[in-house]
């Protein structure tokens, strides 16, 4: 910039329009498009869609896995993820207590079990509930429902227990003081003042680790099953083989996703409700 | 529990009350008395430890020296039956402190119940006469983020109110307000002085001192630096820091 005329801050031609940041925003939204259209036709001209179709969209093949895949396939994921879900909370309720206790090995004990937990693949849990209990305590017999809440409970205690725990230390001290000065012990306070607001500011990364556990659910499929204990990710695997079709995968997907995608909406619509109420 | 007779007529008795955080001492020995049916209130600069003062009688903050009795009962020895105390000393705070997902009724009747296990009927009758008090008797559905600044600091009063208690504290309770709704708040407070409540203020509100205080303490670094009543206090100070701070607060803009 040599020369400082009034000219200069309105300059001509492609450089001059670069040099606004509105004109640059237009010029790279116009090659964001651009290079999507591209990427469609390109798609769109080369595939084969008879076969797609074939492999993946089997209409024939997609009627025949109705009504199992609800009613066995769907249900049972569904209640394997509340009966953890329900383990995971009370444990993380527990383990959320402890970490904020006065009692240092209660704290200790808690991170450790949170650190544990939070670092081993679900996969191995589920192996080493299902698979190592009954072999290191031979005679004990694990129902199957129980085996997969303990295992999904377990690890999503940890999540859940870290999360509970900051929620907790999100509300402000004054509510407790607040509390206390109505000659409320610590205890009492914790249950009816700060545990039901902290309840409200963990809703969003609670239904998120509820949707993480709807996908975990799958990992029962390490302890085998009958027909009638499937849930949707073993269903689709075994109507795989069966049919030599993709189709069955397509639609236990589906089913997941008629779980897992109003539960992201609902979380979105909670965070929205926080983000107004602060 | 040990109670001292001497304490007769005597809601509170600080003595010798010392507080430390950490190394720095923001209470260098405090005596003060508050009696029955008086209104007492603190002012002085702020960090000189007025807050600190008052959530020692309650024992937000635990004392470090010294002794508090609170209706007779020494609530700095360690088999005090604090939470039983905290019931008959209600505290009103700068911020409020309204329990924000309970409803304005709820939030007068949550103690009781739990608390003092008062019960329904009982509870949501005597809410509703501390509401009607503080002249909110039409709120008691509304959630505290409902209502106005002025208004939630009404409704906290009359929480306190809801557990019937023998002694006040107040820790700047217009401090957070618009000035046009700090009115409001005086004048709940100004009633119940009225009706011969004990209160213990702390507040930089100089004519709601003047007018309601039987007592003015100012307090300055930790001590009590000079104490009488608002007439002497306020209107004739001895002590040239309580003069520089009146200075201040009376005339903040410097004119003459
Ligand atoms: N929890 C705490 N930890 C450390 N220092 C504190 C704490 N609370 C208050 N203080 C200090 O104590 C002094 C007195 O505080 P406070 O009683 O709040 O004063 P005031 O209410 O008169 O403004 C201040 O210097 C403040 O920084
Ligand atoms: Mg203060």
């Amino acid at each position: 910039m040599t020369s400082s005329t009034t000219a200069d801050a309105r300059p001509t031609g492609l450089r001059g329009a670069l040099r606004s940041p509105r004109r640059r925003g237009q010029v790279v939204r116009a090659v964001q498009y651009a290079l999507l259209v591209a990427v469609v036709l390109v798609v769109a001209l080369t595939a084969d869609w008879g076969q797609i179709q074939r492999a993946f969209l089997d209409p024939e093949v997609a009627a025949a896995q109705f009504p199992s895949v609800l009613s066995v396939a769907l249900l049972n994921t569904v209640t394997f993820t509340l009966l953890g879900f329900a383990f995971g909370l009370a444990l993380g309720l527990v383990l959320a207590l402890m970490r904020l206790s006065s009692v240092g090995p209660y704290r200790w004990l808690a991170t450790g079990y949170i650190e544990f937990f939070r670092g081993l693949p679900a996969l191995l849990v589920f192996l080493a509930i299902g698979t190592g209990v009954p072999l290191a305590f031979p005679g004990t017999f694990l129902n199957r429902y129980v085996t997969i809440m303990l295992a999904l409970g377990l690890v999503g205690a940890a999540y859940i227990g870290e999360t509970i725990r900051a929620g907790i230390q999100a509300v402000p001290r004054g509510q407790v003081e607040a509390a206390r000065s109505l000659g409320m012990s610590q205890g009492r306070a914790m249950v009816t003042i700060v545990i039901p607001q902290a309840f409200r500011i963990i809703l969003p990364p609670l239904t998120n680790e509820l949707i993480m556990l709807t996908k975990d659910s799958s990992l029962a499929f390490l302890l085998g099953s009958t027909t009638a204990q499937q849930e949707l990710a073993q269903f689709g695997r075994q109507a795989l083989t069966q049919y030599r079709s993709l189709t069955p995968v397509l639609v236990a997907g589906a089913c997941y996703l008629i779980i897992t995608v109003p539960l992201g909406i609902l979380v979105r619509r909670l965070e929205a409700r926080t983000a107004r109420s602060r | 529990m040990s109670t001292t007779p001497a304490a007769g007529d005597d809601v509170v008795v600080l003595d010798g009350l010392v507080k430390r955080f950490g190394d720095t001492e923001v209470l260098t020995g405090i005596d003060l008395e508050v009696r029955r049916g008086e209104v007492v209130c603190v002012i002085g600069p702020s960090g000189s430890g007025k807050s600190t003062l008052l959530r020692c009688v309650n024992l937000l903050e635990q004392p470090s020296g010294g002794r508090v009795l609170v209706r007779g009962t020494d609530v700095t020895d360690p088999d005090c039956d604090i939470d039983a105390v905290r019931r008959h000393v209600g505290m009103v705070f700068q911020g409020f402190n309204l329990f924000p997902h309970l409803t304005v009724i709820e939030n007068c009747t949550v103690a009781q119940r739990k608390v003092a296990k008062v019960g329904k009927a009982e509870a949501e009758r005597r809410a509703q006469a501390n509401l009607d008090r503080v002249g909110l008797g039409d709120r008691g559905g509304a959630y505290p983020a409902e209502l106005s600044g002025g208004q939630q600091q009404r409704v906290a009063i009359a929480r306190a109110l809801s557990m019937e208690p023998d002694l006040m504290l107040f820790d700047e309770p217009t401090s957070a307000l618009d000035p046009e709704l700090v009115g409001d708040v005086l004048e709940v407070m100004r009633d119940l002085a009225d009706e011969g409540m004990t209160m213990l203020v702390v507040t930089h509100e100089m004519a709601f001192a003047r007018q309601v205080a039987d007592r003015v303490v100012f307090m300055d670094g930790g001590v009590v630096v000079e104490e009488g009543p608002p007439s002497q206090v306020i209107g004739a100070p001895r002590e040239a820091r309580t003069r520089d701070f009146l200075d201040r607060v009376l005339n903040p803009t410097h004119e003459r």
